[in-house]
């Protein structure tokens, strides 16, 4: 097992420097760079010669990219010029308030989804089913955005029971009851979709292995219907969940760029949309660098998780 | 079989949970103490350094923190006493000396007086000042008119410009002149953009990255002290966003209200505001080349272009018809008789078929937003619209907002485009500023201007010089109404709006005002 973790960490290594390359040159091929976004009607030629100066933008391509990356290997992600502050600082902050909005979603989405698969497959074609089958494909087919916006109608404009926007109040709270408070609402928004994916693919992996000879001999030498789905069905279902589970991780963490905006989560993906439009340079690509490496990250524990599940995997 | 009754007891706990948890919230909702105002911003502020700052969202907070040597009168665009009591102008306009009030001190203790005058200014000009690295200084420019800063004695200062130079006065009271407190500049560097140590009446307390920025009364203010306790800006990017929390009394006050969102607040608990803004909206034509180098198919536009329309429709009256390149909010220098290209489609018709430019075809330029664009996608297919009434063909391209600036500055017919218009809007703080920058022969793009339809009239640049250097506002003013005539009837741009600024608050929020500088002064707002 030590030896398959090993392997898969440094097949990661030309991955990330992949990575690194990409977002760099996407950042240096996009038109507007940010002496004009900050220059806005300003940008004389002068003036933007002196801001790209200022910046350490009127070095050639290559040798900003090794003194970034040299830089970043040290642990220096460079100063964010749009907020005037290091990068690996307001990341760090933001990739936090993402973690947990994307953290308590993914795990209601995983519970809840896996719980409606099963469900829905022990009950096939019964009125549960159904219903759990019509109430995913609403869930899948919402928008999260607007489905946000309509919650925050409802149950902050109207009836006022949640905070509209932000992670904590803004006068006192700070407090755990505080930050449920605030995220219930866009955690709802997030996981509806990831519950619907996962619901979905729970109900037919659980089909495909109630179908199994094993399950038939199981309860027909006397085991209970609760162990047998829970106990041998879900257990082996599970080995073709978990890749789901791992796929709706990253689908979260990407969809909570909406949900951020709508709901002014203090996250990571609103901070890269600013960012790009602000053309704030080494804030994307250490924004993007560090999303990159937890993608990664979770992946290879997927796959650990995988393998130990079912050793067959470890190829 | 054993029934999986699970579902239904796990159904009923989670909807327990809810309901307990909506209790618990709606008891716990915090309500916001008297005395402290809480406003919605429109994005997170960048700095709170005003050397460093270019965004009109960050100078609503920096005009409560800071001061600078001039502030604009309440409710105009000129320049009075602010840091400085008063000042002498020599006569040919080139050295102004300041007296500096007495007994002012920074939020840090330390005192307020000539030497910080000079450490700051030398501190975003003079590349050799050991602080000019605590930069980037974007807007630095507004003040490249300074040769020396010199210290008279404690209390006086004085400027000598390296030519006249007009707006000067104007410029001290911008935002990127407001004066820091060198002893912390000093202490934190860069950092400073962060720590922001005025002499203003509020004191900053805490800036919570994406939550809240807090300022409290300071007070050792020399002057009245202000109305409200504390101030909170909380950033909120989505303009929806900000609405439902205006709705449901997260925030007290908000600007840049979403034309569509007003009638939301048409009721005794809110409060809506207006102002003319320095602000004009227009379409710069291409003067050099196709057919808008016939000044009568440039007319013919104003005329074909119903701006009422678009004011009324499209952008739900938060602006108002642009009669010329001076914005009405410079009061004094604006041409209140002078009338905006009526709507009228039967003379355009004439006018381009004198001209011989009926059915031309015409490339526009329109971005996806920007700085005071307001809603330009809507506004430029308005314009297509009655363009192609008067047989006018134009085909519209749109770009995000960096990168339009990027095709358009560098002038309609530069790196191999040919563009015949495009959108564009300015904010400016005197009267001098767009012009100069744009309408001049020598702000052509290749000589480092803005002027990107290559516009050029002689009698314009001698009238534009004149007005720079003249240090008397009766003679500005008189010069500028000149250029604007001549320009009205040359028609380098169609003039479209003056963005009116809006702003909403509940009614609990008494004594606000919005000023035409777009800056936020909160000094006097009180909260009961």
């Amino acid at each position: 097992m030590g030896r398959y973790i090993l392997r898969r960490l440094l097949s990661a290594i030309p991955v990330l420097l992949g990575i690194t390359v990409i977002v760099f040159l996407i950042m240096a091929m996009i038109p507007g760079d940010p002496a004009t976004a900050l220059l806005g009607a300003y940008a004389t030629p002068d003036n933007v010669a002196r801001i790209n100066k200022q910046l350490g933008l009127n070095h050639p391509l290559w040798y900003r990219y090794l003194v970034w990356l040299w830089n970043m290997l040290h642990g220096d992600f460079g100063r964010s010029y749009s907020l005037n502050r290091p990068v690996i600082v307001e990341v760090w902050e933001r990739l936090s308030a993402t973690a947990v909005l994307a953290g308590v979603s993914w795990v209601v989405a995983a519970v809840l989804g896996i719980l409606a698969g099963v469900v829905s497959a022990a009950r096939q074609y019964g009125l549960a089913d159904k219903a759990i089958t019509f109430a995913v494909l609403i869930g899948i087919s919402i928008p999260s955005f607007f489905l946000g916006m309509m919650l925050i109608l409802f149950f902050a404009v109207d009836l006022r029971w949640f905070p509209v926007s932000g992670m904590y109040a803004i006068y006192g709270g700070g407090d755990l009851l505080d930050l449920a408070r605030h995220i219930a609402m866009p955690a709802a928004a997030l996981s509806v979709v990831a519950t619907g994916v996962i619901a979905r693919l729970s109900r037919s992996a659980m089909l495909e292995v109630l179908r199994q000879d094993y399950i038939r001999t199981a309860r027909a030498k006397g085991v209970g219907e609760r162990r047998v789905i829970l106990g041998h069905a879900l257990r082996a279902a599970m080995v073709s969940i978990i890749p789901v589970l791992g796929l709706q991780a990253g689908f979260v963490l990407s969809g909570a760029v909406y949900i951020e905006i709508v709901f002014q989560w203090p996250g990571i993906g609103r901070m890269l949309v600013n960012a790009i439009l602000q053309r704030d340079i080494l804030l994307v690509q250490g924004g993007v660098v560090v999303v990159a490496c937890l993608y990664v990250i979770f992946n290879i524990l997927v796959d650990v998780a995988q393998s130990l599940l079912d050793p067959r995997i470890k190829t | 079989m054993t029934q999986p009754t699970l579902t239904r007891r796990g159904l009923l706990a989670a909807t327990g949970a809810t309901l307990s948890l909506a209790a618990f919230s709606q008891r716990l909702m915090a309500e916001t103490p008297k005395g402290v105002l809480i406003v919605g911003q429109v994005a997170e502020p960048k700095s709170l350094d005003p050397a460093v700052d270019t965004a009109v969202n960050d100078f609503r907070i920096l005009v409560n923190l800071y001061e600078g040597l001039t502030r604009y009168k309440p409710g105009t665009l000129e320049p009075g006493p602010g840091l400085a009591e008063s000042w002498t102008i020599n006569p040919d306009g080139t050295e102004y000396t300041f007296k500096l009030r007495q007994g002012v001190k920074f939020h840090d203790g330390t005192d307020f007086d000539a030497e910080a005058v000079k450490f700051n200014f030398d501190r975003m000009l003079d590349d050799k000042n050991p602080y000019h690295d605590t930069g980037p200084f974007p807007l630095a420019f507004f003040f490249s008119s300074i040769k020396t800063t010199e210290v008279v004695d404690s209390h006086s200062v004085k400027f000598t410009l390296k030519q006249p130079y007009a707006p000067f006065l104007s410029n001290l009271a911008y935002p990127t002149g407001l004066i820091v407190s060198p002893a912390a500049v000093k202490k934190y560097g860069q950092d400073l953009g962060r720590n922001p140590v005025g002499t203003g009446a509020f004191k900053f307390v805490e800036w919570k990255s994406n939550e809240r920025v807090v300022i409290d009364r300071f007070d050792g203010y020399w002057g009245e002290k202000t109305g409200t306790k504390a101030v909170i800006f909380r950033p909120i990017t989505d303009a929806n966003t900000r609405v439902a929390e205006m709705l449901s009394g997260g925030i007290d006050l908000m600007v840049e209200v979403p034309p569509t969102a007003l009638s939301e607040f048409k009721s005794d608990h809110y409060k809506l505001y207006e102002q003319v803004g320095p602000h004009v909206w227009f379409l710069i034509l291409d003067c050099a080349k196709g057919p808008f180098k016939d000044k009568r198919v440039r007319q013919a536009a104003n005329y074909a272009i119903n701006k009422e329309a678009i004011c009324k429709n499209v952008l739900e009256g938060t602006a108002s018809v642009a009669n010329g390149p001076i914005a009405p909010a410079f009061s004094w220098a604006y041409d209140d008789k002078l009338q905006p290209y009526p709507y009228d489609p039967d003379k355009a018709r004439a006018l381009l078929k004198d001209a011989g430019a009926e059915g031309a075809e015409l490339t526009f330029y329109v971005t996806e937003g920007g700085s005071g664009m307001l809603d330009p996608v809507a506004m430029g297919t308005a314009i297509q619209a009655d363009l192609a009434a008067v047989g006018l063909k134009v085909k519209i391209e749109t770009f995000e907002w960096n990168t339009f600036l990027g095709k358009v500055n560098p002038g309609l017919d530069a790196k191999g485009q040919h563009v015949d218009m495009a959108e564009m809007a300015w904010m400016t703080n005197d009267p001098d500023t767009l012009p100069y920058l744009t309408l001049r022969s020598g702000a052509w793009p290749q000589k480092g201007g803005f002027n990107s339809g290559y516009y050029s009239n002689p009698e314009v640049d001698k009238l534009l010089e004149a007005a720079r250097t003249s240090t008397d506002q009766a003679t500005r003013a008189e010069l500028y109404k000149k250029v604007a005539v001549i320009v009205h009837d040359d028609a380098p741009w169609v003039f479209v709006a003056n963005w009116k600024q809006n702003a909403v608050s509940n009614d609990t929020v008494q004594d606000f005002q919005l000023q035409p500088s777009f800056l936020l002064e909160l000094q006097d707002v009180r909260k009961v």
